[in-house]
């Protein structure tokens, strides 16, 4: 049974200056349920993209069956018997299950024959596979668990014998979960063979019987399941890379300028992503909250400046409650008390990229003086503080009056940075400050972040980097499932125990 | 085709080059009209100028024409620039002109600037109410304005109409229409102020309006891009969650662009009522509300763009009427359609040739860097 069903060699890609993938190597075997394991950002999507056509390589061949394929588009993977779940479902909501799943393939102009026989083929795979769908339900009346199982009954029923899963567990609940890995484990004992993308080695130990590890675009481990454990991969995984540990004067915490209380938050669909949180920053201290993305960590960063709304909790601001769920302060007068908030997507949330750099670097702060005066913007103050701080944090090009979505990401980040340090906030939360920004850039903004720090505003600092976190933060909480799960002073703080309890391991 | 780096664009190449690109095609697909009704179209072009240009009386026309469009069009472009399709100017220029009247009529015992400028108000007040309710459904229910709009377009004629026939028509007449205004409240006509400098025309319905038009690209110029209120209905209208981020309300400033869209779209009531009838007659909002969306489409939302496209869409009302009156296989419907082809080019195939055009001339200028 050990015969490879697919094949990767010296896959390569780039995205611009980003390295995505360096020379993967891979081999799957028939009939296996493969896990594919590593940080976000390690490469395992952009990998499994090209596998399904989405991408395609700049480099390097890929076997099906022995045979090399060129993969152009999804079509190609699906003739080939590739078919992928992706995390976000590729459903039409208001079509029932069978319609979703005969889109594209219905093989006739008026339903009848085909139509028939396509409901009687699904039925049979939904028996063969304990799949328990009903094909006249509505998509948008199934839980998404549900709607995951119809993508899986999708793929196979356009004969997929490779079924790849990228993150599946990710918006599941435990019982779906388990039921998951039910028709996962079914799938296999049919003879399909499937590749499970996750971050939780909780997962890859339960379910997988070979593992790949990849880290920072490369492949640096398969091994079979059963000769490994996770503490094991945890390591592979994070890399025992040197950390760049920064200059960093001695911590002189002061007063608790921040504290949050038994916080809850719910996502927009109703789901509880923050549950019962408690945090305390004293002023001239950075607190690191490291925890893989998804954990609530971006509801739990909109909730503390006052985008979301508290479900239940309660937040300070200098021993001053600024929010329950009853009462908030909205964005605005939480800036006017001194808080500052540098967001995790800077595109969906920190910039309006169709502004003019100007124009973004007083955003939120376009009403104070002198941006603005009886509701009339002052132009002439506007730009030359605009030019005052493109110099200062060394935004390029300094042009005010440049569009922003012409600025590289990292200039970005840096209008975002500049327009809330220049405030001088007395707390500041920061999201992912260094996502996708160039090597220079992170120094830059690193030495910010320290500089705030030792002028004594409180930090929050989130990011999935752990190497961030643990090279700026005095002190680290681990966020996972919503709840913290884990708070270490950052001395002796080795990235193995945090990436243990980043994984929900311990 | 690769696409083209925005950066490098000249200005004058997206915002002159391109829609003079798209309106020749334009008026040639039109010209092709026209020869396929019996028609030559070199004698329709020039009828067409002569009738917009070569009297006095047609050119005042083409302004008046201009007026109610740069009206309409600055009206759909503030909603625009808060991503708000506001499909009711022609509603809410009805209930603007509504306003006139009431204010007029009732106030008539002031001195008359005092009047005008009450008048005015009216006008915005009412257009800006009519505008109101859609802003606040879809500010607090998500209603959609495109929608709820073209309902309350209908719901005003309708409602005008009631009015029309039953409580404020003239009585000593038989038609929808109210009883005229005081002589003296009539705006100043162009007919007037050629009087004074000894020039004899016949009537014109050209007035000062045309001064308020220009008054109201000023203020909607200096309140998109120079005010505290466009920048943030801007900032909603291209990234809401950004806005959200940044402590400015998206319902506050769905609300106010609306309703000063709607206050916008009042003023042809002014030009209306005020200059041209000197009282409500049933439907003088004539399709200019719905004409004014293709004058921002044109004009890219921006005042020194509508000013223009309200010029083009006034040649084209004016000229084409004489055409109309001179060639008897083109009928006024034809024109419509001429409208609907430049409203084709220019919005809905806006992009057509616009990667072709741009790279063109991006080209063009690497090598000139370059030699």
């Amino acid at each position: 049974m050990v015969s490879p069903i697919l094949e990767l060699t010296n896959i390569n890609k780039s995205f611009g200056h980003v390295h995505a993938n360096k020379n993967i190597n891979l081999t799957i075997n028939k009939g296996t349920i493969h896990g594919i394991i590593g940080e976000n950002g390690a490469g395992k999507s952009t990998l499994m993209s090209i596998v399904f056509g989405l991408y395609q390589a700049n480099s390097g061949t890929i076997k099906v069956n022995g045979k090399e394929i060129n993969l152009r588009s999804p079509k190609d993977s699906i003739i080939n018997g590739i078919g992928m779940v992706h995390q976000h479902f590729m459903l039409v909501e208001n079509f029932t299950v069978l319609e979703n799943i005969i889109l594209g393939f219905e093989g006739e102009l008026v339903f009848g024959k085909n139509l028939e026989k396509a409901k009687k083929d699904l039925k049979d795979l939904c028996d063969t596979y304990k799949l328990n769908i009903d094909l006249n339900s509505t998509i948008s009346d199934l839980s998404v668990g549900f709607r995951q199982r119809v993508e899986i009954l999708k793929s196979l029923y356009r004969g997929a014998e490779i079924l790849i899963l990228d993150e599946p567990t990710g918006v599941l609940t435990p019982q779906e979960v388990d039921e998951l890995f039910k028709i996962l484990r079914s799938l296999k004992e049919e003879g399909k063979t499937i590749v499970l993308i996750t971050h939780k080695l909780i997962e890859i130990m339960d379910l997988t019987s070979e593992v790949s590890v990849m880290r920072q675009g490369e492949m640096v481990g398969h091994t079979k399941t059963e000769n490994t454990n996770k503490e094991q991969l945890a390591e592979m995984m994070v890399g025992r890379s040197v950390l760049l540990r920064l200059d960093k004067s001695e911590v002189k915490a002061g007063e608790v300028s921040f504290k949050v209380k038994n916080l809850t938050v719910k996502d927009d669909l109703d789901v509880t992503r923050v549950k019962n949180v408690d945090l305390e920053i004293r002023s001239g201290e950075i607190l690191g909250l490291a925890g893989v993305t998804g954990n609530g960590q971006t509801e739990l960063l909109e909730a503390l400046s006052g985008i979301r709304k508290v479900e239940s909790g309660e937040i300070y601001l200098e021993g001053k409650k600024v929010s329950d769920s009853q009462n908030f302060l909205d964005p605005r007068e939480l800036k006017d008390k001194g808080l500052a908030h540098v967001p995790e997507d800077r595109q969906r949330m920190g910039l309006v990229t169709d502004f003019k750099a100007y124009e973004n670097l007083i955003f939120g702060y376009h009403d104070q003086q002198p941006f603005s005066k009886s509701s009339v913007l002052n132009h002439r103050d506007i730009i030359s503080h605009s030019k005052k701080i493109m110099e200062e944090y060394d935004v390029r090009p300094q042009s005010p009056n440049l569009i922003t979505s012409n600025f590289s990401g990292g200039n970005q980040q840096k209008i975002i940075l500049s327009r809330e340090l220049n405030e001088n906030p007395k707390v500041l939360l920061v999201g992912q400050p260094t996502r996708g920004v160039d090597i220079g850039a992170i120094e830059f903004i690193h030495q910010r972040l320290i500089d705030m720090r030792d002028r004594g505003a409180a930090i929050l600092l989130v990011s999935v980097e752990l190497d961030e976190v643990l090279s700026l933060s005095d002190r680290i909480v681990v966020m996972f499932d919503g709840k913290i799960v884990g708070e270490k002073d950052n001395i002796n703080v080795t990235d193995r125990e945090l990436g243990l309890l980043m994984a929900g391991v311990v | 085709m690769a696409p083209v780096d925005k950066s490098k664009v000249p200005w004058w190449v997206s915002n002159l080059i391109v829609p003079l690109v798209n309106l020749t095609l334009a008026l040639l697909v039109s010209g092709l009209f026209i020869f396929i009704a019996g028609e030559n179209p070199y004698e329709a072009v020039r009828l067409i100028i002569y009738g917009s240009f070569g009297y006095i009386e047609g050119f005042a026309y083409t302004l008046y024409y201009t007026t109610n469009f740069v009206f309409t069009g600055l009206a759909f472009a503030v909603a625009f620039h808060c991503r708000l399709f506001n499909i009711g100017g022609e509603g809410q220029a009805y209930i603007g002109g509504l306003g006139v009247f009431l204010v007029a009529i009732n106030f008539s015992f002031l001195p008359v600037p005092i009047v005008w400028l009450l008048s005015i108000a009216g006008a915005v007040v009412f257009g800006a109410a009519w505008a109101f309710i859609p802003a606040y459904l879809q500010a607090t229910r998500g209603s959609h304005v495109v929608i709820t709009t073209i309902m309350f377009n209908f719901i005003a004629a309708s409602l005008m109409v009631f009015l029309l026939v039953d409580v404020i028509r003239d009585t000593a007449q038989m038609g929808p229409h109210t009883v005229a205004l005081p002589k003296e409240q009539w705006f100043p006509s162009f007919k007037d102020f050629a009087g004074l400098f000894g020039v004899k025309i016949r009537y014109s319905p050209l007035n000062i309006s045309f001064l308020l038009a220009i008054l109201a690209s000023v203020f909607v110029w200096f309140l998109v891009w120079k005010t505290r209120w466009g920048y943030e209905m801007r900032a909603v209208g291209h990234n809401t969650q950004a806005a959200i981020y940044a402590g400015i309300s998206p319902y506050k400033n769905i609300i106010i662009a609306m309703c000063i869209s709607g206050g916008l779209a009042g003023l042809l009531g002014v030009n209306e009522i005020l200059g041209v009838h000197h009282k409500i007659v049933a439907g003088f909002p004539a399709g200019y509300g719905f004409t004014g969306i293709a004058v921002a489409l044109m004009g890219r939302n921006h005042p020194i763009g509508i000013f223009p496209a309200a010029f083009l869409f006034g040649i084209l009302y004016q000229g084409g009427s004489e055409v109309t009156f001179d060639m008897p296989n083109i009928t006024r419907y034809m024109f419509v359609a001429v409208q609907g082809v430049i409203i084709l080019f220019s919005g809905a195939l806006e992009n057509l040739f616009r990667p072709q055009i741009e790279s063109f001339f991006v080209n063009r200028l690497n090598m000139k860097a370059s030699a």
